[in-house]
């Protein structure tokens, strides 16, 4: 057996290792159509009995050659491909990449702009959290609270479809600023959700946080330290639930977020019940900055002067925002032209599942499907 | 007509068929248990799918028929027609065997089930220990269709649910213990093994044995509770075809009627658990308060329900109707619902008949005793997330089984000192 403390070792498939018994150990191949993968992950388990002594994932089922096609595509047009990456935080992907070009272009998106950009962020942060909480209350066992949050989800996709017509794949944002000005009763409609979700995240609590079996199930699964989160370039949520205070929200703030007032919720153990309490914590975090960006909403235009036909100087930039999901960044090289010379994704799902292995090994197959749920991967944005 | 078939129509006769060597009315039960079964399992299929989706804020089947009803009928159909794949290299005949041995081992408890003092197919001496040995039988099915499959997932499944018995199976049995124990505290001071006698001893000692040296009755029974949910493999127990780990476990391989057969001996062994808790806690096919609320009037109150509840599910029928009859497109779902409903208070109005209502009280009680119990199964599903395989061994022999002991021991010493 592997110490699970010295880092990363590649499961070799065929290497015999003495267990109990001396038998042989049991190849277990988990995906792609596995009812818990999330999407089309697949892992090979290397079993014995139930325990884990080792895992590979193979991705790539859901490879479309994004980065591949940005080099197609005008600067503009790229746009609403990056929400097919994270589908179920488009908002962000559209945050980080329009933000990005802007750097590049060196425009800066006006204030009011920047404050939609955040409460749409921060809102689509929340149904983010709550598809994960719900699927992976669903991955341990517990059904009910999928439905739960599916219907609150509703309310936030209401929103989003109200100001840019799209649920999902909004392509809410445009390089400079923002297409769509808000409609009338957007605020109201906002704050009508701060003030319905708030009973509904404690109904959530209710349901789990002290449930028995919920804590057996969690607390001590999928540990991993602060320094192993940062070897492997794990972000977000995972990072900070090992107690590693690191939010680019606060460390690097873009958009508008140094205007507001949050905390950053950190765990203590970096087990998967501290992840959960971090992510509960964080939807209620990003309640408050939405209440602050509604109430603080500047008036004034939402679109930067930017040329019709985008060509950005030669040179090349980076820019990451904090997806729900971790660090998201875009590195994007211009060679002068109306399209990008290269675009490379950081996407946080990706670089977080290399924990994967480390988090699950000595752990039984149930903890597999757990750490899977708490890592909170997008096929979508793995595979790109 | 032959005197095997009027023998037992009398009055006097205080035997089940299969104790008086009745073949002809033994066959009648059989058939009548073994139906009412299926019939019941393929409403529970649709109360399970109608209650699970009412408490998850969904409507759950509504397309097939009015409210879904017709949903079970639909499956089934699907279910028969479906192409019946068995998987390369699997080992065919076990394979076959398998679901049919479940059936066999669930269905043959029903042989001591007693529904009412006559009311069982037969009645041994050794019933109860007839009922545990078969109903473990079950495992063997599992076990079986896991390994025939020739899939790891569902040989994981039954490893799973064959470790899951063997630690169930024992807190189970020592909760059963206590309570046979108790049956030894009536007038005649000797126990019993006999299902029909266990309920004739909580009503000779005037209490249903969930109340006896309060709360060791409880305990036992709660013991018992738990670990019948573990023996179903029902949630939060559900480890053998936990669906997000395992796919669907032992079944993972199986399609079409072979895995409605899985399906039928799960949801038969639901009810044939219940049916065990029932008649050795909760008093059998006892009304509630027998010896509390006695007197020709409680008797003709509580002898009311059989007709009231039919009549409750046609009112139900009936308000769906009036609903339903408001929208063009349902009018012949609405004409077939108001059927039911016709149908429903018929059969009301012939259990007010006073023959008839008499006749089954009994079965009456006993069968709305079970539905509670199914519908906890329901609820606790909606609930509970899953266990983890070592976290369900720990409550088993650390937890179960200690107490299991504990009340075993401590009734016992009751029982000396108030029996």
């Amino acid at each position: 057996m592997n110490d699970p403390t010295s880092g990363v070792t590649h499961l070799d498939i065929d290497a015999k290792e003495s267990t109990f018994l001396d038998s042989s150990e049991l190849i277990l191949n988990m995906g792609p159509q596995h009812p818990a993968t999330h999407g089309v992950l697949r892992v090979i388990l290397k079993l014995d009995g139930e325990k884990v002594l080792g895992l590979e994932c193979v991705i790539g089922y859901l490879h479309r050659g994004v980065e591949k096609i940005a080099e197609n595509r005008t600067y503009a047009m790229f746009n609403p491909y990056v929400d097919r990456m994270d589908y179920v935080a488009a908002v962000s992907n559209g945050l980080g990449y329009c933000e990005a070009v802007e750097k590049l272009l060196n425009v800066e998106a006006p204030p009011r702009a920047k404050y939609i950009r955040v409460i749409l962020t921060e809102l689509n942060r929340i149904a983010s959290h709550q598809l994960w909480l719900g699927t992976h209350a669903l991955d341990i066992g517990a059904m009910t609270p999928l439905f739960y949050t599916f219907r609150d989800r509703e309310e936030i996709l209401k929103i989003f479809e109200k100001y840019c017509g799209a649920r999902l794949t909004t392509h809410a944002f445009r390089i400079g600023g923002c297409l769509y000005e808000t409609y009338d009763g957007f605020e109201q409609d906002v704050r009508n959700f701060l003030d319905f979700f708030t009973p509904k995240i404690d109904e959530y609590e209710e349901l789990l946080t002290t449930n028995r079996i919920w804590v057996q199930r969690t607390r001590d699964v999928g540990v991993i330290s602060g320094k192993d989160c940062i070897a492997l370039g794990v972000t977000g949520p995972v990072l900070r639930a090992s107690g590693v205070k690191w939010d680019l929200r606060k460390a690097q703030p873009y958009a508008a977020y140094k205007d507001f007032d949050f905390e950053i919720p950190v765990g203590t153990k970096g087990d998967t019940y501290d992840r959960y309490l971090v992510r509960m914590a964080e939807m209620r975090q990003s309640m408050r900055i939405i209440r602050q960006a509604v109430d603080g909403l500047p008036s004034g235009p939402i679109m930067a002067k930017v040329p019709k036909v985008l060509k950005p100087p030669v040179g090349e930039i980076y820019h990451s925002i904090e997806a729900p999901k971790g660090e998201l960044g875009y590195f994007i090289v211009s060679d002068g032209s109306t399209q990008p010379y290269r675009v490379r994704v950081r996407p946080p799902s990706f670089v977080n599942l290399q924990a994967l292995d480390l988090m699950c090994k000595g752990q039984l197959v149930a903890d597999v499907v757990a750490v899977i749920g708490t890592l909170d991967i997008v096929l979508g944005e793995v595979d790109r | 007509m032959p005197s095997y078939i009027t023998s037992y129509l009398e009055k006097s006769v205080q035997v089940t068929p299969g104790e008086a060597g009745n073949i002809f009315w033994a066959m009648v039960y059989i058939l009548c248990v073994f139906g009412g079964v299926s019939l019941v399992v393929v409403c529970m299929n649709w109360l399970e799918r109608k209650i699970l989706a009412h408490m998850q804020i969904r409507l759950g089947p509504m397309r097939v028929g009015p409210h879904g009803l017709l949903q079970p009928i639909a499956d089934a159909l699907k279910l028969i027609l479906k192409e019946d794949i068995i998987p390369e290299g699997a080992d065919v005949l076990v394979f076959w065997l398998a679901p049919l041995i479940i059936l066999l081992a669930v269905f043959s408890v029903y042989c001591v089930i007693p529904f009412g003092p006559t009311h069982a197919i037969t009645d041994m001496n050794i019933g109860l220990l007839f009922m545990l040995g078969v109903s473990s039988l079950g495992v063997l099915g599992i076990v079986m269709a896991g390994w025939a499959s020739n899939s790891h997932y569902p040989l994981i499944g039954a490893l799973r649910s064959s470790a899951q018995m063997v630690s169930y199976e024992v807190a189970m049995g020592l909760a059963v213990v206590s309570a046979v124990l108790m049956t030894s505290l009536n007038a005649q001071g000797t126990g019993t093994l006999s299902m029909i006698g266990i309920v004739q001893a909580q009503q000779a000692q005037h209490t249903w044995f969930l109340f006896k040296f309060f709360p060791l009755g409880v305990v036992a029974f709660v013991v018992f509770a738990i670990a019948m949910i573990a023996e179903t493999n029902r949630a939060p127990f559900d480890l053998p075809e936990a669906e997000s780990e395992l796919t669907a476990g032992f079944h993972t391989e199986y399609s079409g009627l072979r895995w409605s057969l899985f399906m039928l001996g799960e949801y038969a062994a639901m009810i044939a658990v219940s049916s065990i808790a029932i008649t050795l806690w909760l008093g059998g096919w006892m009304r509630p308060f027998p010896h509390l609320l006695t007197g020709p009037i409680w008797d003709l109150a509580f002898s009311l329900f059989p007709a009231l509840t039919f009549f409750g599910l046609a009112a139900l029928a009936l308000y769906a109707v009036g609903r339903m009859w408001k929208v063009p497109y349902f009018r012949a779902q609405a004409i077939g619902l108001a059927g039911l409903a016709a149908v429903f208070g018929l059969i009301g109005f012939v259990l007010l008949l006073p023959p008839v209502r008499t006749g089954v009280q009994d079965v009456y009680w006993f069968v709305a005793k079970i539905a509670v119990f199914l519908y906890l199964f329901i609820w606790y599903r909606a609930t509970f997330p899953r266990y983890r395989f070592d976290q369900l061994m720990r409550v088993g022999w650390k937890v179960l089984l200690p107490i299991g002991l504990i009340v075993l021991v401590l009734t016992a010493i009751a029982g000396v000192i108030f029996g």
